[in-house]
């Protein structure tokens, strides 16, 4: 925790020691007050009873609601994150293209499905699949369809920054041994960029898995409905959406550090910078500068002092 | 042609899609100042020395982030207000406005705590060194040094934040807010399905419409006052 150090205060004498000793325990009290508040509240509303919570720990809430729920959920951000990846890498190529139509006809795509909600595009092609009766599951395809076109077009990004955020050396040394821009980029500034950018694609994930309960809305069986499904027979939808919650929070908790450790990991074997993304939206408003500070990613990511 | 252009503009007369868009604007307006105010103090917690509150902001962020908006809306409606029967206003839609802005805060709020922190990390330690050394005490360092540069590095995350934002108060859906644009996007094109490229395309160019100048500004304002290091 040595990276707690903030840049604000010098390191403490005995009387800041002191001071900082008494906050922590006032802190801590004030913090511990506001729990057993509402703590107090909930078993004043009868919320804490074994008749409401015991349903959700029985075999059945599990086999039937939670575990069939996840799987649909985990099925769809798969789908969504695979698709996602070849868009973007077929669009952020698009954007890095010799060709100027190519390169504003992607920019036109990327920047379109940035800018649309997810759930707007989710109701879309939800109705317009229904009604033209495409697929068994028009609901999960548009689930993953959404995704795929907004997480795509988040990754393209990601790519044309993350050529854009190489040392300009790295394209100057690929000249300069007498490669073609097309081979630099192929085989110089691609390989790096796709390194550098893996950490910020980890928290792309926890996105999408985020963003797969948008599908409760369009009546996708995913994890979340099913909470509320099985919460409304019991009537207790405050406890079976908090294990909901929790087991999304365990899940995307643990991808978040897998990104915090992969972006330490990969440091040493690209040029361009290693960050996990912020874990909502376009992580890349200010496009990438080599470099340059007023980078989101680069800003939002310091990994060292998550 | 003509035929098609009047059946959309009595789609246009039938259905309020600017009130739909006020409502979004009015939603992000709210969360947006509800949530820079709580993510401010989230943010003060865990950049203080005092290890309890670091403790506190660290886990609020690390729940929050990590849970999906659709669920805290849900939340908001079915177990706030259905099962605690905690009300915010005796009016319906009111009621549903107030815990959608709240839903919105509390989510938002992890990723304001996370951009005002970046932007303190973005301030180097030689920033704060050079201010003691030449004798400035705690607050005078912190306002005349090391906030402005922080403010600067924090501009470009808090704008993405805001863009989505933005976009996220169409989950407000999830919180029975019905009068937001998701929910009319889908009443229109359920009962219109012949126009739902027309529909679907007008909703979506209206938030392409919302959302650039936000990010151009952004992007214009942290190049602006981007710190050259």
């Amino acid at each position: 925790m040595s990276s707690q150090h903030s840049v604000l205060f010098d390191a403490p004498g005995p009387r800041a020691r002191r001071r900082i000793a008494l906050g922590n325990v006032v802190g801590a009290l004030v913090v511990l007050g506001i729990a057993a508040l509402v703590v107090a509240e909930l078993a004043r509303k009868g919320q804490l009873s074994w008749d409401l919570w015991g349903p959700v720990f029985t075999a059945s809430a599990w086999q039937d609601y939670f575990i069939p729920g996840l799987q649909n959920t985990l099925r769809a951000a798969g789908f969504a994150i695979v698709g996602a990846v070849v868009f973007g890498l077929v669009f952020g190529a698009g954007r890095l293209a010799r060709s100027r139509t190519v390169r504003w006809a992607s920019g036109v795509v990327v920047e379109f499905f940035r800018a649309v909600p997810v759930l707007l595009m989710m109701i879309f092609f939800w109705l317009l699949l229904g009604f033209n009766r495409i697929g068994t599951e028009p609901a999960f395809l548009a689930v993953v369809i959404a995704l795929i076109l907004y997480n795509g077009s988040v990754i393209a990004e990601l790519v044309r920054s993350g050529v854009g955020n190489l040392p300009k050396g790295q394209s100057e040394a690929g000249l300069a041994v007498g490669l073609t821009g097309g081979q630099t980029l192929r085989s110089i500034q691609l390989p790096q960029a796709l390194i550098a950018m893996l950490p910020a694609l980890v928290s792309q994930l926890v996105v999408v898995l985020k963003d797969t309960a948008l599908g409760q809305i369009i009546t996708y069986d995913e994890l979340l409905r099913a909470a509320q499904i099985f919460g409304n027979g019991n009537g207790n939808n405050l406890q079976t959406l908090t294990i909901a919650a929790l087991v999304f929070i365990v899940i995307n908790w643990a991808l978040t550090s897998v990104a915090r450790w992969l972006s330490r990991y990969l440091s040493g074997r690209t040029s361009g910078a290693t960050a996990a993304g912020p874990g909502i939206g376009n992580p890349t408003v200010v496009a990438g500068k080599p470099g340059g500070p007023g980078n989101a990613i680069a800003a939002t990511g310091d990994p060292s002092a998550m | 042609m003509g035929d098609f252009l009047s059946q959309f503009a009595e789609l246009f007369a039938n259905y309020d899609v600017l009130g739909a868009f006020w409502v979004n604007i009015q939603l992000t307006f709210w969360a947006a100042i509800f949530s820079l105010i709580l993510g401010t103090v989230l943010a003060l917690m865990r950049i203080s020395p005092i290890a309890s509150l670091q403790w506190a902001g660290t886990a609020y962020v690390n729940i929050l982030r990590n849970t999906p908006l659709t669920i805290i809306m849900t939340f908001m409606f079915l177990a706030v207000w259905t099962q605690l029967q905690i009300r915010m206003s005796d009016d319906f839609a009111t009621n549903f406005f107030r815990f959608a802005v709240i839903g919105l805060t509390v989510y938002h709020a992890a990723f304001v705590c996370e951009a005002i922190r970046s932007g303190v990390n973005t301030v180097p330690l030689g920033q704060a060194e050079a201010a003691r050394a030449i004798g400035l005490p705690f607050l005078p360092a912190a306002r005349l040094i090391i906030l402005p540069q922080a403010f600067r590095g924090a501009i470009a995350p808090l704008g993405n934040t805001l863009i989505a934002l933005l976009k996220n108060s169409t989950v407000a859906a999830a919180a029975s807010v019905s009068t937001e644009t998701s929910t009319l996007m889908r009443e229109m094109i359920e009962s219109n399905s012949d126009l739902i490229y027309a529909i679907f395309m007008t909703f979506a160019i209206g938030f392409v419409i919302l959302v650039i100048p936000i990010g151009l500004l952004t992007t214009y304002l942290s190049n602006r006052l981007a710190v050259r290091r």
